[in-house]
């Protein structure tokens, strides 16, 4: 019985499902994902889950404490802020997700691209990255932002565009190393195209290490958006965004702390959440953390 | 080392060079001109034109880009479009209180997070590594400015222990260091979960390593093992980490002085920004460029010093 486990297990599919396995051990990921879930469930489901309209507002009940009625008080129009932290999750998971998603594909790309062209293409690519990589996010984010102005797509563009180095710096190590492997060479041996051995090939070996990437990079968007917002770049009003409710509170911290205070419980459960899940991703597919 | 200096000096020009023309062509080739931005939608044909010779765009983009760096190298950052001061004096007038908070957010966060990272990693998998392990994950999920709102929330709004806002004269040490109590801890806090992770991860790596055992094997007291042998050479790998923590307190400095009303380069550039002054905010991305090549070279070269192999490579 000791003996049989000692056996290496070999091929794909046992490692997967060790892998899976792990990844299902690993309570504080299950935890992640289940919020995860939840944040996708309260984006779609805003409109039944507000009790009351985000926008409607009413001057008289201006930053009236949290009520029964109002659990999370009223902003300075006398809109509920619960209704507002709730439509805000929308923006908040669009700008994560979207941003990523694009950013993550032209970075991997452009990573893959570099370790397969080689040569002046991947010099350059290369260093361009390195320089770009060399910026804080958020510099990077308000420079194109300030040039480019405010708006919901120019701000998923700004983002993406701070997470493509990330992603081509990444992806290219792996897909360099792949490239040299033998079963490569045997592939082209046989006549396989570029392009099926960089979907058969190169991207499964490095897609583990690229979703552990997404989800903390999804954490950092959205935290990223939210710092942008705060500080004014973000999506106009009246479309309710927690780095914007932040913002506005903040005047009011002393007569209405719920103000700033609950859309930034908000923000903070919502990035931990995305680092929850890549963590334990990234526990899970790295065997030396589960010796 | 003479040698690693001077290559890795000579190396850090190119990367300077394509970083100020990654921030000249994000501000001039963008869409939208600059001069129409400043006055608004409003401004006269004539006003427009005549900024736009102030600010030589007039000029074909080789020119422009050619008396970009020529002005660089004599120090000229410009004119600010709003006030029309020297953008140089405004820079420097600011510079300190940032450089102040950064340092002091570094001591925060090394002071706090090395000796946590080394815990964790010793106790592993006890129920101090977990304690510690989701305080730092949640330092690494809270935005720095919503830290800082907490913080002065508690602190200043209920405590009543520090000033919410602003910053004092440098000529009055006592309240100048009270002000920077919040936002160092704001900016420190977040930095130190940073360290903590890394700390405890590189700790753990050596805890693994052939000389730990042989240490322990012939019989060295733990404590020996711990700080003799394991911890030293820690130590390298986190000595390269403190240049990227700083590159990364940059980002989060903008934001901790905007919340705080403090002032500084990242509220300098901000008001910049909401004013249009794209003469000062391109000068102040140029500031930001030179510092994180500076941060990277230092750091390469105390690289260098701590571990003599990287000379050689």
């Amino acid at each position: 019985m000791a003996v049989a486990r000692e056996l290496p297990e070999t091929g794909p599919r046992t490692r997967r499902w060790r892998r899976t396995q792990a990844f299902a051990r690993n309570r504080t990921a299950l935890v992640g994902l289940v919020m995860v879930a939840l944040l996708l469930l309260i984006a779609i489901a805003a409109p039944v889950l507000s009790p009351h309209s985000p926008i409607a507002q009413s001057t008289i009940h201006r930053l009236e404490p949290p009520s029964r009625e109002y659990p999370f008080g009223r902003d300075d129009f006398g809109r509920d802020i619960l209704s507002r932290v709730i439509y805000g999750t929308r923006i908040a998971l669009l700008v994560g997700v979207l941003s990523v998603a694009i950013g993550g594909v032209a970075g991997t790309v452009m990573g893959v691209v570099a370790a397969f062209r080689g040569g002046r293409v991947e010099n350059w690519l290369m260093r361009l990255t390195d320089v770009l990589l060399a910026f804080p996010d958020l510099i990077t984010g308000l420079l194109i932002l300030a040039v480019m102005g405010p708006g919901l797509w120019k701000m998923i563009i700004a983002i993406a565009l701070t997470i493509t180095p990330r992603f081509s710096r990444i992806a290219h190590g792996p897909a360099l190393s792949v490239k040299q492997r033998d079963f490569v060479d045997a592939a082209r041996a046989i006549g396989v195209g570029d392009l099926r051995i960089l979907f058969r090939h190169i991207l499964p070996n490095i897609v583990g290490e690229l979703l552990v990437l997404a989800s903390l990079w999804t954490a950092s968007a959205i935290r990223l958006e939210a710092s942008l917002s705060f500080i004014g770049l973000g999506v106009r009003p009246p479309t309710p965004t927690w780095g914007q409710m932040i913002r506005d509170g903040t005047v009011h911290l002393t007569n209405a702390p719920w103000f700033s205070l609950f859309p930034g419980l908000a923000l903070l459960l919502t990035i931990l959440a995305f680092n929850l899940v890549g963590d334990g991703l990234r526990d899970a597919l790295d065997p030396k953390t589960q010796a | 080392m003479l040698r690693y200096t001077v290559r890795r000096l000579l190396l850090a020009i190119p990367t300077l060079l394509a970083v100020l023309t990654i921030i000249f062509v994000i501000v001039r080739v963008a869409p939208g001109d600059p001069a129409t931005a400043a006055l608004g939608d409003y401004a006269s044909e004539e006003a427009v034109r005549a900024l736009r010779q102030r600010m030589g765009l007039d000029r074909p983009l080789w020119q422009q880009y050619l008396s970009f760096l020529a002005d660089l190298l004599r120090g000229d950052l410009g004119k600010s479009l709003i006030t029309g001061q020297p953008v140089v004096d405004q820079i420097r007038h600011v510079l300190p209180y940032t450089v102040e908070l950064t340092l002091a957010a570094i001591v925060v966060g090394l002071v706090i997070g090395i000796p946590i990272g080394i815990v964790t990693a010793i106790r592993r998998n006890t129920l101090v590594d977990y304690a510690g392990r989701v305080v730092s994950l949640a330092g690494l999920s809270v935005p720095a400015f919503y830290l800082g709102i907490l913080l002065i929330y508690l602190f200043a709004v209920r405590l009543r222990l520090f000033p919410a806002l602003g910053a004092a004269e440098f000529s009055k040490p006592g309240a100048h260091l009270h002000a920077l109590v919040l936002p160092a801890l704001s900016l420190g806090l977040i930095e130190a979960a940073y360290v903590t992770r890394m700390t405890r991860s590189v700790v753990l790596g050596v805890l693994h390593e052939d000389y730990v055992r042989t240490a322990r094997a012939k019989g060295l007291p733990e404590r020996i093992v711990l700080f003799g042998h394991a911890l030293r050479s820690a130590m390298i790998p986190l000595v390269s980490l403190i240049g990227l923590f700083a590159i990364s307190l940059i980002g989060g400095s903008v934001l901790t002085e905007e919340v705080f009303a403090r002032p500084g380069l990242g509220k300098l550039m901000i008001g910049a920004m909401k004013q249009k002054d794209y003469t000062m905010l391109q000068s102040i991305m140029v500031v930001y460029a030179i510092v994180i090549v500076v941060i990277n070279l230092l750091t390469d070269l105390l690289y260098g010093v701590v571990d003599p192999r990287v000379r050689y490579e």
